[in-house]
């Protein structure tokens, strides 16, 4: 087999990267382990959100949600993308004094985002209960909101397929074929590929994959869990979040409240069992914010896996050591959110030798070059 | 076809797992992700078996794998669960 550009992993990056390049004219075959959706997409709580601390992924959540605005009409299958907001919860002064901050920089981008006082809370999630929270303030913006990461990977597989991309499920990558500092070949379980460019969006197996090509990426994979309640009728459309309890949940569309929170005694490692830890902790929090909830049955409980770098954010483009090795990992939680423009991003560097300059301050260099920020707004 | 309940705790019919079947989800884990099949209360506990008939059925293979089975298995309510073990505290 013969290819222009390899992409390893069939979550939502390595999909919306297939689907950019193959509507580019790019060949692309895309090569995942297990099924489509099979690792941190298909575990992720859905949120898609705007605020940040740092400037590049305020600037690539922007953009990201003016993709996901048009994604339904532009791929032929509805994503079930609706913008209700998120609501993060402040409780002390110094959060509301880093909300400042971050809201004038993400107003100067352009971003629709305000401070809101305690009385107000209420008003945008009324069965929350401000006292037991110990909420003293928030932060708002409604064009943050949801997408179903089954059907947004599902919709751009589909779309990248009909753009002559082959997608191999239930394909193993097991070597990369580098010579003089240049990728030539990968072999799969189901056949070598001849290919210039190899694309890393294997998510928490992100690192196993760069050992492959001696490149030693500071990744670090943590299991994190979610938990579903039964279905109840629509309450509120904004999505709840507090970094400092490290609580996030939310009402989907068919009625679920889906939310997650880490627990204290989390270590990395691929630990993919669900505790019962998390369960009582997650209890306690939720029925802390909305008491209500006590009385409604919790129905599923899962793991998924963050892949979590040094500044909470993601790697991105080509290798200086190894040419045509391309990375799109270390999303560190927030994979789903960025997919649209990330996509873009690479695949307009691999297709059109265009460099974006956020792939100069995302790239690997930084870390050993010590020039980074670290994003400050992450659960957990 | 159409009037057969598949599964009823998200309210899908036969007619709905064959139309996914031929679209292409022809994966088990992905055609449960595409139209919830066993992510209700009951968990797949009605359906599961019925799919697995289905999807062997209409592609023909025999079909070994069981999707993931997750906890906690009957649904309990987050007011008992903030209990958490009896010998806790």
């Amino acid at each position: 087999m013969k290819s222009d550009v390899v992409i390893v992993g069939g979550g939502v990056n390595g999909c919306a990267l297939a689907y950019r390049l193959a509507k580019k004219g790019l060949k692309v075959i895309l090569v995942e382990r297990r099924f489509l959706t099979s690792g941190a997409t298909g575990a992720c709580g859905a949120g898609i959100r705007q605020q940040w601390s740092t400037k590049e992924n305020t600037k690539l959540a922007i953009d990201s949600v003016k993709h996901f605005e048009k994604f339904s009409r532009e791929l032929g299958m509805d994503i079930d993308f609706r913008q209700g907001g998120y609501l993060i919860i402040n409780h002390d002064e110094k959060e509301v004094e880093q909300s400042k901050k971050n809201i004038k920089m993400q107003r100067s981008l352009g971003l629709d985002v305000r401070f809101i006082d305690r009385d107000e809370i209420n008003d945008i999630v009324p069965i929350l209960d401000v006292e037991g929270m110990h909420a003293i303030g928030a932060t708002f913006c409604p064009t943050d909101g949801h997408a179903n990461p089954f059907k947004t990977t599902f919709a751009l597989a589909k779309a990248a397929r009909r753009y002559g991309a082959n997608i191999m499920t239930h394909t193993t990558l097991t070597d990369i074929v580098v010579e003089n500092h240049r990728v030539k070949k990968v072999k799969t379980t189901n056949g070598s590929i001849e290919t210039d460019a190899v694309v890393n969006a294997a998510g928490a197996w992100s690192k196993k994959i760069a050992e492959m090509v001696g490149i030693d990426i500071p990744n670090t994979p943590f299991r994190k869990e979610i938990m579903v309640t039964e279905r109840l009728k629509l309450m509120f459309e904004a999505m709840v979040i507090s970094f400092k309890d490290g609580i996030y949940f939310s009402q989907q569309k068919e009625g679920h409240i889906l939310g997650g929170l880490p627990i204290p005694e989390e270590r990395e490692g691929y630990n993919f069992m669900p505790t019962f830890m998390f369960l009582t902790h997650m209890a306690k929090t939720l029925t802390r914010y909305v008491p209500s909830l006590k009385y409604i049955n919790m129905v599923r409980h899962w793991t998924g896996f963050y892949d979590v770098t040094p500044d909470a954010r993601p790697i991105l483009g080509e290798s200086e050591e190894v040419k045509g090795f391309i990375h799109c990992h270390g999303f560190s939680g927030h994979g789903f959110m960025l997919s649209p423009k990330v996509s873009e991003v690479l695949a307009e560097y691999i297709a059109d030798d265009k460099k974006d300059e956020i792939l100069d301050s995302l790239s690997l260099k930084r870390f050993k070059t010590g020039k980074f920020t670290r994003e400050k707004s992450v659960v957990g | 076809m159409k009037t057969v309940i598949v599964c009823r705790c998200e309210d899908i019919t036969e007619k709905e797992i064959v139309d996914a079947i031929h679209a292409g989800y022809t994966d088990f884990e992905e055609l449960r992700k595409n139209l919830r099949i066993g992510m209700g209360p009951c968990q797949g506990r009605v359906c599961i078996p019925l799919v697995k008939k289905i999807l062997q059925r209409e592609t023909g293979r025999k079909v070994e794998e069981n999707p993931t089975v997750r906890p906690p298995v009957v649904p309990i309510p987050l007011g008992m669960l903030t209990k958490g073990w009896e010998n806790e505290e």
